[in-house]
């Protein structure tokens, strides 16, 4: 029997596969405009590895979870998050995940999401606004996390998206070196997570899932910022896709 | 199925707005009032129709947003838009408008509200404790009365008072029965019925007529209750919905919560059982006005500090109608309510032991979505904790 978790993000799809106790598979693939799109090449992909309706058990999660018609049950990403992340870490713990549109604090008590919360309707500090601010730094997000690292501390002070990035226009204008800029657009990430993380309350290790985890000198400045260790790995964007085929179990 | 009173209490709508046009043509006074602290019993007395006009509707928020700034709770937008574009028929024929210093949002628009009608401003004290605070909120009461003899013409004797406070309270009765047949397990009417129901009483220009639908409506659920048909079955999760008002149009976190499973059975707003709880004092040696301070004083508004009983209620409800979470609705740039949630979700998690969340919106739809994932993941945790026991 098959267990499959498919995490339907607004920028990223996640699949994982386990075949009964044992995750053997996890791919990814850009969204793009459509979620009914891409669940049809997850399924087809899926298809082709003798994994179908009859063999397995899926579970659809993420904000396109609606758009997997195949799915035998739809789960919201916030208890599939949380669920991934107690497998990945081997524990409970509070977790933190940047997505794309929104930023969560997940709490796992025995296993469980007992408590969250998440940002308000807006993309300040969201996945959205790294990559908004590095692209107009014209970078991608790993640099500006390792530019980052080497900057002078400054804030960029406009909390909506839409401003800080004129903001970020106007300190290129000036001259401010790319490495203080940088480290004022990651400074102003870490410090929203920050607030909603102590609004919400800690219990047990932090763990960061979503993309943002593979990027090391991002995980090093959140910690800092947070002054409390951020633990996270390699698996850790799957944690959704993860935790959505555990719930199938 | 849905009780069939509903859709003659659904009626009321339509019946209220050709009502209240009678009545004024017939030269009855309408009161407009906006707020769970005006005292409808006086204007009663005086021989008018109080009528409730708290926007809930996103319509006129355009409109409002040309006088008003835009980061603002969408209810006092959705008023002064309504009052500024003439769309609400109880705006329209209401003669004059009754309005408190409650929140600073409100009190500033009623500045620009109060150059379109006639406006009678209570100065409402900001803490419900203490001699001084009802001393000066009584006083108030005599104002507003004086004011409406004045106004229009009228006397508002002792007996009509006393007449007014009785039948206020036999609708608060009703409507409070009503809410508790909820306490039920399971629910016999869903949330957003309920709060039709205690929406529309603010239009009845027939007070002894919507009691009568009200009475009506709780013989047709208490049947049904020994027939054992309910809103909705056993296992849906049973929640206390709480924060800022809601009405017909702005009922989005309600609707997002039913249509994700949960029964909302009891629903704290003042729009909900909050003005019921306390009934005015009836007893005929005390002056009715100080009868009336007393009980509109004792509302646990967040725009009062401190507001210890919010959370008194709170407590209350969540045991009699044992529900499995609290959910707290904060409208957007609401800071009185946004700020007592960051206590309530302490109160609620570590005090009753509940699992909470702080719902912010506004009246659009832009976050339908965003809506529906944190209500049916708050779901998903309560669902896991029932099936651990
Ligand atoms: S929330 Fe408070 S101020 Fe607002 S209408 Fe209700 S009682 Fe009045
Ligand atoms: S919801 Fe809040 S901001 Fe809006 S009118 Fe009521 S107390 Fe004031």
């Amino acid at each position: 029997m098959y267990y499959i978790g498919i995490d339907i993000g607004s920028t990223a799809s996640k699949v994982s596969v386990f075949n009964d106790q044992n995750l053997v598979l996890n791919f990814s693939m850009p969204t793009g405009w459509s979620s009914v799109e891409v669940s049809k090449i997850v399924y087809e992909k899926l298809e082709k590895m003798n994994i179908d309706k009859d063999n397995s058990r899926i579970i659809a999660t993420g904000y396109g979870r609606v758009s997997v018609p195949y799915a035998d049950k739809t789960i919201t990403e916030i208890t599939c998050h949380g669920k991934g992340a107690h497998y990945l870490l081997g524990e409970d713990c509070t977790v933190i995940d940047i997505g794309g549109q929104d930023t969560k604090i997940i709490t796992v008590e025995n296993d469980r999401v007992t408590n969250f919360t998440m940002n308000d309707k807006c993309a300040a500090g969201t996945g959205r606004f790294l990559e908004l601010m590095a692209n107009s730094l014209a970078i991608g997000i790993p640099e500006l996390a390792e530019l980052a690292l080497k900057g002078k501390e400054i804030s960029i002070t406009s909390m909506c998206t839409v401003f800080a990035e004129s903001e970020v226009i106007s300190l290129i204008g000036k001259g401010t070196p790319r490495e203080d800029i940088a480290r004022g657009v990651i400074n102003s990430i870490t410090g929203r997570v920050y607030t909603l993380l102590y609004k919400h309350g800690i219990k047990g290790k932090i763990y960061l899932t979503g993309g943002l985890c593979e990027i090391k000198p991002f995980v090093e400045l959140l910690s800092e910022r947070l002054g409390k260790e951020v633990i996270s790995s390699p698996l850790g964007r799957y944690a959704g896709s993860i935790g959505a085929a555990l719930m199938g179990f | 199925m849905r009780p069939v009173t509903m859709e003659e209490i659904e009626g009321l709508r339509g019946l209220n707005s050709v009502k209240v046009k009678e009545a004024h043509e017939e030269g009855k006074k309408v009161v407009g009032m906006y707020c769970m602290f005006s005292p409808s019993e006086i204007a009663i007395a005086a021989g008018a129709i109080p009528v409730t006009l708290c926007g809930t509707a996103q319509a006129p928020i355009e409109d409002a947003e040309k006088e008003l700034p835009r980061n603002l709770c969408p209810l006092i937008k959705s008023s002064y838009g309504f009052a500024i574009t003439d769309k609400c028929p109880y705006f329209f024929f209401s003669d004059v408008l009754l309005a408190e210093t409650t929140c600073d949002g409100k009190k500033k628009m009623y500045e620009l509200m109060g150059k379109i009608k006639p406006m009678h401003i209570m100065n409402l004290p900001q803490t419900s404790e203490g001699e001084d605070s009802l001393e000066s909120w009584h006083k108030e009461m005599v104002k507003f009365k004086a004011y409406l003899e004045e106004t229009f013409g009228v006397e508002i004797t002792e007996e009509k008072l006393r007449d007014a406070i009785k039948l206020m309270n036999r609708e608060r009765d009703a409507m409070k029965r009503l809410h508790k047949l909820n306490a039920h397990k399971p629910a016999p009417l869903s949330g957003m019925d309920m709060m039709l129901a205690q929406w529309l009483k603010g239009f009845n220009v027939d007070k002894e007529y919507g009691i009568s639908l009200i009475e009506k409506l709780i013989e047709e659920l208490e049947e049904r209750i020994e027939k054992g048909i309910f809103a909705f079955d056993e296992s849906a999760p049973r929640i206390l919905l709480t924060g800022c008002p809601i009405g017909s149009g702005s009922e989005k976190v309600l609707r997002a919560l039913e249509e994700a499973g949960a029964s909302v059975v009891a629903l704290e707003n003042c729009t909900g059982y909050k003005p019921l709880d306390v009934m005015v004092d009836e007893d005929p040696d005390k002056d009715p006005l100080l009868a009336l301070a007393e009980k509109y004083l004792k509302t646990p508004c967040s725009c009062m500090t401190p507001n210890n009983g919010r959370f008194d209620l709170i407590k209350r409800l969540a045991e009699e109608y044992d529900v499995d979470g609290v959910v707290d609705l904060t409208w957007v740039a609401c800071h009185t309510y946004a700020i007592e949630s960051f206590s309530l979700k302490n109160f609620v998690q570590d005090e009753l032991g509940l699992p909470f969340i702080q719902i912010e919106t506004d009246y659009s739809d832009s976050d339908t979505g965003q809506v529906k994932t944190r209500v049916e993941a708050f779901l998903e945790t309560i669902e896991k904790k029932s099936a651990t026991v």
